[in-house]
């Protein structure tokens, strides 16, 4: 694998990162860049600690070893709020919606927009940052103000990956972004991802469908078991590759 | 019959049945009552002054429910507010007396709000303790005596005082009607507590501080049934361990109908005082019909649980 190509370009640069949880390992050793407007697929199959790799990359795990650096500077986030400020945005497998609240508010969530003397919400404002934004994304949702439970699955997907184009700044990590959908929410998911790329935004995106790995991404990581098997360019390689990498025969 | 239930179901009857429900009713004792004194001025601003401390209480209970804990002890709460005031205002001046009661409920929302956000204890269990609990201390406190308020401008404050005519029961629930309103439904506060009952983990992840918005829930409703606690001080002129004791049903019932969700992420300040004045009139007018207290019970009871059914079934679906 190439660790020469550290330049400051670079967004994300694990370096030799190693967690263990009690006497169990669950990433061994696993270096890697990741540019702006590049999409990283990781691969693997279950249990190889891909969800896990997020979660350290997100401030939920403090990695045992290895460091972690954002646009060249070396960070150790405590939490996910100090990742977030970090510009680091996750799309999570159960999207982490509030079902009972409007589209504007989930878009808002903890980060709500105040005005006024006495910090009253402001509805109108959010309302039209809510409604440029899922245009601009063609996230195709009745209105701003529609509840989150009235929403279809790939609505629902597509809210929450506005909401991470919205805030990320520089990393939006997805997992799983499509395990629930249907062919057509699929192909509309895969085009708000790809859309991702154009905003300079770095993207490691988990997915157990290799068709869309190979329609997505522009790199693949493979893991197994823990361990780093290897990075490989899309265009310069192939499914049977993959697999094999994936399943070690 | 199949296509008018589904026009019903369209219809999303439950946003709106505490006020079609409070219309009924008050139709229905208008048209019934309406020589017994019922419509009368004085018997209408008699609800609305008996209410005031159903509505305070189901303020509080709001906010709890909308972040998904419940609070069973508020009854207790009021009991021992309204004791530990009424004591107080024995030797000490108004202040002193009126920051014991809501020192006191605050104290008690605290003491459940930890025990509820910070050791993760679910509030159902927590809160059935703190209501015994509690309700043994207002026992304890004077020997099950009642405990007289001689203090006046208390009494004006909480109980039969007015300002400009208007007197202080309705300003009171105006006021705290007003402000919980506006935290509620203007404020990020307000937006965390719905965020934090609809999905904590939902907002966790994006931020909000999930046990500070269990504690502070349960802050309001302990200092707001402290407040319940001096308006009946104030208008009995009198504290007594019984005070509250009856109220649980009352306030639950006010503020399901009212239209906040049991399981949390969903509630209004608005709907709950609607359902607390339904509450209320149903009370008066079941009285001025004569009704012996054990069938005014059983009316009550399954008025109650009509109105709860109609407000849940959107829930089910």
């Amino acid at each position: 694998m190439d660790l020469s190509n550290t330049q400051a370009a670079d967004v994300l640069q694990l370096k030799n990162i190693h967690k263990a949880f009690g006497g169990v390992v669950a990433i061994e050793d696993f270096s890697l860049n990741l540019k702006a407007g590049e999409i990283v697929a990781l691969v693997g199959d279950n249990g190889a600690g891909k969800s896990t790799l997020i979660k350290i990359i997100s401030g939920v795990h403090t990695p045992t070893s290895g460091t972690i650096a954002i646009d060249g500077q070396q960070t150790s986030f405590k939490d996910a709020t100090e990742a977030r400020a970090g510009g680091i945005e996750v799309v999570y497998q159960d999207l982490a919606l509030a079902d009972e609240q409007a589209v504007y508010m989930n878009m808002f969530l903890g980060r709500e927009k105040t005005k006024g003397p006495f910090g009253q919400l402001d509805r109108k404002g959010m309302v039209q940052e809510t409604e440029d934004l899922v245009k601009e994304l063609d996230v195709r949702i009745p209105s701003a103000k529609t509840t989150i439970r009235n929403l279809s699955g790939g609505q629902r997907q597509g809210v929450a990956i506005a909401r991470a184009t919205h805030w990320a700044t520089k990393l939006v990590l997805l997992d799983e972004p499509t395990a629930a959908l249907g062919v057509a929410e699929t192909a509309k998911v895969e085009e708000n991802v790809a859309a991702l790329r154009e905003r300079n935004l770095a993207v490691l995106i988990i997915s157990h469908s290799l068709d869309q790995v190979f329609r997505l991404s522009d790199r693949i990581c493979v893991l197994r078991r823990g361990q780093q098997i290897g990075v490989r360019e899309t265009a310069k390689t192939d499914k049977n590759e993959i697999v094999s990498m994936i399943t070690g025969v | 019959m199949q296509s008018t239930m589904q026009t019903l179901r369209q219809l999303n009857l439950s946003q709106y049945v505490v006020y079609i429900g409070f219309l009924l009713i008050f139709l229905f004792f208008a048209i019934t009552l309406g020589g017994d004194g019922f419509l009368t001025q004085r018997n209408l601003t008699n609800i609305v002054l008996q209410t005031a401390p159903i509505t305070i209480m189901s303020i509080g209970l709001v906010f709890v429910l909308a972040a998904g804990e419940i609070d069973l002890s508020f009854g207790s709460i009021v009991a021992v507010a309204a004791l530990g005031s009424a004591v107080v205002l024995g030797d000490y001046p108004l202040f002193v007396g009126v920051l014991a009661g809501l020192g006191i409920g605050l104290a008690i929302g605290f003491f459940n709000g930890v025990l509820v956000a910070y050791l993760r204890l679910p509030s159902f269990l927590v809160t059935l303790a703190t209501m015994g609990l509690f309700a043994g201390v207002a026992r304890t406190m004077t020997d099950l005596r009642s405990v007289p308020v001689l203090n006046e401008s208390f009494v004006n404050m909480f109980g039969s005082g007015s300002l400009f005519g208007v007197p202080s029961l309705v300003l009171w629930t105006i006021g705290a009607v007003a402000l919980g309103h506006f935290v509620f439904r203007e404020t990020k506060f307000g937006a965390h507590v719905l965020a934090t009952g609809d999905n904590a983990r939902a907002a966790q992840v994006t931020g909000i501080k999930v046990p500070h918005v269990r504690l502070l829930v349960m802050m309001i409703c302990g200092g707001l049934a402290g407040l319940a606690g001096l308006l009946y001080a104030g208008r009995l002129q009198a504290a007594r361990y019984t005070l509250g004791e009856s109220d649980l049903m009352t306030v639950i019932a006010a503020v399901i109908i009212g239209g906040t969700a049991l399981k949390g992420g969903k509630g209004t300040i608005i709907g709950a005082l609607v359902g607390s004045l339904m509450m209320g009139m149903l009370n008066n007018g079941l009285i001025l019909m004569g009704l012996s207290v054990s069938d005014q019970m059983i009316v009550r009871g399954v008025i109650i649980l009509i109105a709860v059914a109609i407000s849940l079934r959107d829930v089910n679906n």
